[in-house]
């Protein structure tokens, strides 16, 4: 009698290339893998570790997402708000509009601060870039931007330039010069490209660098004589709406906000996406580092703000009430990160105890949605620009 | 770039993310929110919002009126 060895083949559609083909039966990773010999000959060819298809990447992933909340988990012992129970409650509020900049002919959506705390930059949707003098309300300068949405605008840290840039995805740096007649727009130095619309840009320490957030979904870092791209960034897998550089002190990093809900910090030399933070239920249009750099927080459409530790690597407080059903636009905090003012698309301003988690003030004033709101670098007043083409300086 | 990724591509990098980020050390809350606590009282002291500025040496105070001798 003779062994009879019967091997047995499996024919039907290949679970890669759905062809009727005779089927290699393959076990990997204790799944049963259907491939018909081309296709496994492929996988072999392209390095992938065997068996990746789209489900068993997505099964992986979300294990080791389950396995990082559970580290994060661990050490969440106590709450913010808790541990600042026995700080004393912030006094009453009273913050009012001492200046009214107007003069922008469309919505505001982008300003910041010069370092010499009194000149401001904006930029708007019909294109113009003003600088306006806080103090007396003047226009200092006016730029006209071959586009529209200029969605970010920044002031060099010298005072000598300003950089903007919006739907022409691009980010220009314009020198400033004293000579108020002079055309700026003829020394225009382009600097940034991107392959969609730049959402957010910020020199770094000096005015020869400048990073830049964009819808195409990275951010990078820019050297502004040559133009060059020094170091770019890849991580978000959706539009980026918001970049925040660390404060000068605690090192080169900076964090980033987008469209996939994540918040995620980088390492400016090496281009790694050091931590990453998804709790958010919708886009994060802001985001901001605290003034001791230690943790930064967000603002996003699904109506709430938070706070995110970097060194508990987790989210711990989140600003939010019933009330407020309308998004976050912009948040910034004071100088000494007590408070946490952050504007919104029902055209208020809300004031947040950052330790204790509530409300400390709500500001009205603007006729559209708030755009844009920044402390200035002395934290004596905040300017808020909106969609109802005016700043407000609130002090 | 984000935008012309694959479906694939974009679970391969969030599972690369994902690896290196399980690995990162991270401290308790309670000492980080205390260390932010105490941060913030020492810094508390010289914030111009919180503290007030008063009116003659506030900047932005309201412009006064002419006066014409």
């Amino acid at each position: 009698m003779c062994d009879q060895t019967f091997l047995a083949i499996t024919f039907g559609p290949c679970d890669n290339c759905s062809q009727n083909k005779p089927l290699m039966n393959i076990y990997l990773k204790n799944e049963p893998i259907n491939y018909c010999s081309l296709c496994v000959e492929l996988m072999a060819c392209q390095g992938l570790a065997k068996g990746e298809t789209t489900n068993t990447l997505k099964a992986e992933s979300e294990s080791l997402k389950a396995k990082l909340e559970e580290e994060r988990a661990k050490l969440h012992d106590v709450e913010l708000h808790q541990v600042a129970e026995k700080i004393d409650a912030l006094g009453q509020f009273v913050m009012k509009t001492r200046r009214t900049l107007k003069g922008h002919g469309n919505k505001v959506l982008c300003m910041d601060w010069c370092r010499d705390k009194r000149r401001i930059v904006s930029s708007s949707q019909d294109g113009k870039v003003i600088v306006w003098d806080a103090y007396t309300t003047n226009k200092e300068h006016a730029v006209t931007m071959p586009c529209t949405w200029v969605m970010a605008c920044a002031y060099a840290p010298s005072g000598c330039a300003v950089a903007c840039g919006g739907l022409d995805n691009k980010c220009s740096v314009y020198p400033l010069s004293l000579d108020k007649n002079e055309n700026l727009a003829a020394k225009k130095k382009s600097v940034a490209m991107h392959t969609n619309y730049l959402s957010s840009c910020s020199f770094t320490n000096s005015d020869m660098q400048i990073l830049t957030s964009s819808g195409d979904g990275t951010c990078a870092l820019w050297d502004v004589e040559s133009g060059q791209l020094l170091q770019s960034f890849h991580g978000h897998s959706a539009d980026v709406l918001s970049l925040d550089l660390a404060p000068s002190e605690t090192g080169n990093t900076f964090v980033s906000g987008g469209c996939d809900k994540k918040a995620n910090v980088w390492d400016m030399r090496s281009g790694q996406n050091v931590q990453s933070f998804e709790t958010h239920e919708s886009d994060i249009n802001n985001v901001k580092y605290y003034p001791s750099g230690d943790a930064f927080a967000t603002g996003s459409d699904d109506a709430t703000c938070r706070l995110y530790d970097l060194r508990a690597d987790r989210e711990v407080a989140i600003y939010s009430k019933d009330s407020i059903i309308f998004g976050a636009s912009s948040v910034d905090f004071s100088l000494s990160g007590r408070l946490l003012f952050a504007g919104y698309n029902d055209y208020t301003i809300n004031v947040w105890d950052v330790l204790k988690g509530t409300r400390v003030a709500i500001l009205f004033g603007h006729e559209n949605r708030v755009s844009t709101v920044r402390v200035s670098p002395d934290g004596t007043a905040f300017c808020s620009g909106s969609w109802d083409n005016t700043l407000r300086i609130w002090a | 770039m984000a935008r012309d990724m694959s479906d694939k591509d974009i679970l391969k990098m969030e599972l690369e993310q994902l690896q290196k980020e399980v690995k990162n050390t991270r401290e308790p809350v309670s000492k980080t929110a205390k260390e932010i606590c105490e941060w913030v009282e020492a810094q508390s002291a010289e914030d111009p919002l919180i503290k007030g500025v008063p009116e003659d040496k506030n900047p932005f105070r309201e412009k006064g009126g002419c006066i014409i001798t």
